[in-house]
This record gives C-alpha cells, structure tokens and sequence, in this order.
C-alpha cells in the first residue's frame, strides 16, 4: 500500500525521539566545560618534550638535538639549535642539548612521526587541547621551555606506553653499564693493549 | 566537449533538448552552483546549463582545494606521506593508509606479518561501514531529508570514530599502516569493542532501511534518476560501488584478492539499473558483508608480530624501481603510483584517486534532469573533495 514506508519511517523516527530521552547510549553529549572529556589513553594532539624531573626541566631533558625529528617532519614545523657545551644525562654520559628548540603548533599536523623516529623517547605527544590563543604567531610558537614536561606527566597521560618506555630505557642503561664493566675488567686483564672505552647511550 | 564556453547559445546537441527559440522564447540560463553550496559537498562548482529546470550541459570545475598533495610526495619522505595520504579522503584514512602502504612495501619488498594484515583488514571494513553510512545520510540530506537519517549515521560514525581514537590517537587523520605492517597492536578491549560495534551495527541497517529503503519519496526521488550504463561506467574508469551499482561485477578484493581477503567469504552486491536508488542499495548490502568479513577476521584473528622484522622507519631508502599499489576503498580503487630512484624520496608520486574519476561522468548522469536531481545525483556519486582535488 502507498505510504507504508512512510508510516514504517515515521515510527523509527518516533521510537528514537522517545529513547532520546531514556535510553543511555542515546545521551551522547557532554556539558563542557564542566563536565571534561574522557580522553583515550592513545590521544594525542601536539608534541611536548620529556625531562626526567620536574624541578630542573631544562637540565634534565631527554633531547640530545640529534635533529632526526627536524630532518623528519612532514610540514616541517620544528626547528632546533644544537648548544655549543655539552652536559650529563640521565645515564651520566656527556651529551649535546637543544639550545632553541621550537614547534610551531599552527603548522603541526600531529602525525607524531617525530614520536616514532625518535631514538631517544625524549618527545612525546600531548594531550592538551584546549589551545586557543587571542593571536596568531607568538603563542602558537612553543619554546623548549613551554614543550619540556616531566616524565611524571607523561606517566600520568599515558601509562601503559610511558611504563614500557622506562622499561626499555632502564634495560638499555642496564646494557650500557655492563658493557662497560665487561670492558673494565678486560683492560685491567691485559693491561698493555688499551681497550677502547665502551661507547654508552641509548641505542638508536 | 571541446566547444567554447559561449556555445550555451547555440541550441546544444541532445535529444532531450527541446528546440530553443520555439514558441515560448525561452533562452538557456546558465547557474552556477557553488563552490560554495551546502550541496556540492565542499568547494566544488557546478556549471549548469538549463533550459527551464532541465540540465542540457553540465561543466565541473574543482581545483579550489588543491594543495600539491603529489609534488609534496616527491619533496617528503616516504614515511612523511603517510600522514599526508590521511588527508586525501578524510573519511577513510585508514584505507587510503593501507593503499599508500601497499604501494611501498611492494616497492620495498616487505612482505606483512598475517595479524597485521588482519588488522587492516578489519580497519578497512570498519572504515567502508564509516563512509557508506555518512554516505546514505548525507544523499539524504541532499533529497531535502534534512537532519534525521544524517543524525542517525552520524550516531554509529561517532562509535567507529571512537574506536579508531581509542587505537591510533586520531579521530580522523589516523596515520596507522606503517610500511611492513601496523603501528599498534590492539589490546583485547578495543578488539571487544570492535566485536560489539560488529554485533550492533546489523540492528543499525534494520532501523536505517526502514527509515529509508521503503520509503515511498525517496523512492520517487532516486529511482531512474541519473543511470549509468554499464559500457559508459567501464570506458569511464568508474570502480567501486557506483560501478557496481551499475552491474558490473569488479570489487579489487576478489579480483587482487590482496591482503587477507581471500581467505573471507563474503558477496559483492551487484546493482540492475545503475541508478541513484541502486547506488544507495548497493552501498546498503555492502555494509551487511562487511558486517561478514568483521566477524570472520575478529574470531580468526591470529597472533603474531604486527611489523616486518625487515621494516625500517629511519633512513628508509628502497632500491629503484617502480610499484603500484592499489585497494577497493569505500569509494573505489583508490591507488598509488611510485617511482623510486634509490634516494628518501619518491621520484614520481602519483595517486588514483576514486572520487576524482567517478566524477568525470557527472555530466553523463545529469543531463535530461533536473537542477534538484543533479544534487542527489552528485551526493549519489560520494566525492570527498579533499580527493579530488589533491
């Protein structure tokens, strides 16, 4: 009969218009900003630098300038400056620091390719949306003082991935100071020959 | 048609074309529609030439979006593609990923361990569910239904769009396939989730069809509007579901059978009349199988390493040669075209982009129509200009 579709579609309709009101899987909407999201654990959005403590960010961050993530970097939005000094590491060894290191947020896409072609794990994506600034250029531009958040941070948003990352870092450590024990011990056997000091560092 | 654009007033050939200058001196209007048009599903233009509502010539102009994807290719890293490739059809990066992927690997030589090759198999269905629901909403839409069926689709989108955040990080712009495999493995929750989105998205087509599929308007709105004959869709170059609509039986996973498909049992629907009715029809019977292949690939999902051992993400240089991937994408096959000279970059980086082909025969469909025709008839099509463009 003409029109049963109608009336079939009518009543789909009037069947969602009442479960609206009661049915909680159709109540999907939040009232932001009071009520905030419940990000997934894999969200990203932008990038941050990890430093391994809260106090002395600058100090203590992970980035060795190797400039991989520049090289990398689909639209190109970071932009660093090796120092001229060096200082230690986590693990103690002298390493070069970013002087200037800069991401420019309204050219970042969020791919996180750098994430991945990092060796070091010394950057990370953020979580951080809320991002909204009276202008263009100034604000979007973050320094590595703004960009550098502890490790803590990175455990807090996300802990699965953090975790397996400190694991990964401590075995690495744990490989690099037997190695250079084995190489300890080698020298002081055969003491005439001078063994080449054991070369350290997270492998890349 | 290589006639100048100020041919619209000679009387344009056709046989639906009435003799102009008859007896009411009517004079052909040319419109036209967009780039800016809620119609036109982003910037795109449409040229309209009526004789009263009926369209006797239609000129597609696009190009607004484009923004070098293919030359940015050939200045990037294969690896920085990818995120690039995202942002072709931005309703199906998964697929588009997995297209780009399979291009390099077989121009890397990596072969893909089995559950990756899974996985993407159940991200690509996910994402044909993902499209043709927005599809069937948005040609509603576009038949003047304005909000309800979109609502509804959108609702199950939302679901998927979850699950691929909750796995890649991103919404939208996934960025997942790697060259070698996958970027995540999936833990056993998202896995629970995907089997219930699977088990609840049958229910979601009942209640979609019959909202939609008996309903008498849209059946007066779709049927015998904008055929597309089989020969014409073939010569075209038209591939997914607007070809198939057209009865022709092409679906690149059983004629490739790459990935993991072969090892599924599923159906392509196959349309009679190749019109707008069947186009939506067609899409409707692919989303049950996919419904099919989502349950096969989740019970047999089989554990294993997701990358190539031989995978490399940094200083990834193939050896020269050329490589064409390609897969059967929501909207078609969408492919991609590399030449390699040894060097981090692509030489030659070239996309088949499904809605950019489909396209070309809209003025084929249109003509004899009417000027609200056209409009189902271009949401029938299922462009994303961020394709066709480039």
């Amino acid at each position: 009969m003409l029109g049963t579709g109608l009336l079939q579609g009518l009543a789909v309709t009037a069947k969602n218009l009442v479960g609206s009101f009661h049915d909680p899987a159709r109540l999907p909407t939040l009232e932001y900003p009071e009520v905030q999201p419940q990000l997934p654990e894999a969200y990203r959005n932008f990038p941050f630098l990890v430093s391994e403590s809260a106090e002395d960010p600058m100090g203590t961050l992970r980035c060795v300038a190797c400039q991989i993530c520049e090289k990398e970097c689909p639209p190109q939005c970071i932009y660093i400056e090796k120092s001229k000094d060096k200082k230690p590491d986590a693990a103690g060894k002298q390493q070069i620091f970013p002087a200037v290191f800069v991401i420019d947020t309204s050219v970042c896409m969020s791919c996180q390719i750098c994430v991945e072609v990092c060796p070091f794990e010394s950057i990370k994506m953020d979580q951080v949306f809320a991002i909204a600034t009276t202008e263009r250029f100034g604000s979007l531009l973050l320094t590595r003082e703004q960009l550098a958040k502890p490790n803590s941070y990175y455990h807090q948003i996300h802990p699965t991935e953090a975790a397996e990352v400190d694991r990964r870092l401590a075995a690495d450590r744990q490989a690099a100071e037997d190695k250079a024990k084995a190489a300890a011990a080698a020298k002081s056997a055969a003491p005439t020959p001078p063994a080449k000091p054991a070369t350290g560092g997270p492998a890349a | 048609m290589s006639a100048p654009d100020s041919s619209f007033l000679a009387p344009p050939a056709g046989s639906q074309v009435r003799a102009v200058h008859d007896e009411f001196h009517g004079d052909l209007l040319e419109v036209s529609m967009g780039p800016h048009h809620p119609s036109t599903h982003g910037v795109f233009r449409m040229i309209v030439t009526l004789d009263g509502e009926t369209i006797v010539k239609l000129k597609p102009v696009f190009g607004y979006l484009h923004r070098n994807h293919e030359k940015l290719g050939e200045n990037t890293s294969y690896l920085a593609s990818m995120p690039y490739t995202d942002r072709l059809d931005y309703l199906n990066s998964m697929t588009n990923n997995w297209a780009y992927a399979l291009a390099v690997e077989r121009l890397a030589g990596l072969a893909v361990p089995a559950r990756a090759e899974y996985l993407r198999v159940i991200l690509a269905e996910l994402t044909r569910l993902l499209n043709h629901s927005c599809l069937a909403g948005f040609l509603l839409q576009d038949c003047g239904c304005s909000g309800t069926p979109l609502m509804y689709a959108f609702r199950e989108r939302e679901k998927i769009l979850d699950l691929f955040e909750s796995l890649s990080g991103s919404r939208m712009m996934c960025n997942f396939q790697r060259f070698g495999g996958c970027r995540v493995d999936p833990s056993a929750d998202w896995l629970a989730g995907v089997q219930q989105l699977t088990d609840g998205y049958g229910a979601f087509l009942d209640e979609f069809e019959a909202l939609l599929t008996g309903n008498e308007i849209f059946m007066a709105r779709t049927q015998g509007v904008g055929r597309l004959a089989a020969p014409l869709a073939i010569s075209a170059g038209v591939t997914g579901p607007v070809l198939r609509a057209s009865g022709v039986a092409h679906d690149l996973r059983k004629v490739d059978g790459y990935g993991a498909y072969p090892q599924f049992d599923f159906r392509v629907p196959l349309g009679d009349h190749g019109d707008t009715y069947d186009r939506y029809m067609v899409r409707i019977l692919e989303m049950r199988e996919s419904i099919q292949i989502l349950r096969q690939a989740l019970a047999r999902l089989p554990d294993g390493p997701i990358m190539d051992p031989k995978a490399k993400l940094r200083g990834f240089r193939p050896k020269a040669g050329e490589a064409y991937g390609r897969i059967e994408g929501p909207k078609g096959e969408i492919g991609f075209y590399l030449i390699s000279d040894g060097s981090p970059n692509p030489y030659r980086y070239r996309v088949r982009p499904p809605s950019f082909i489909n396209l070309t025969i809209l003025e084929d469909l249109c003509l004899g129509h009417t000027v609200a025709d056209a409009v189902i008839i271009l949401g029938s099509v299922d462009i994303v200009l961020g394709e066709v463009d480039r």
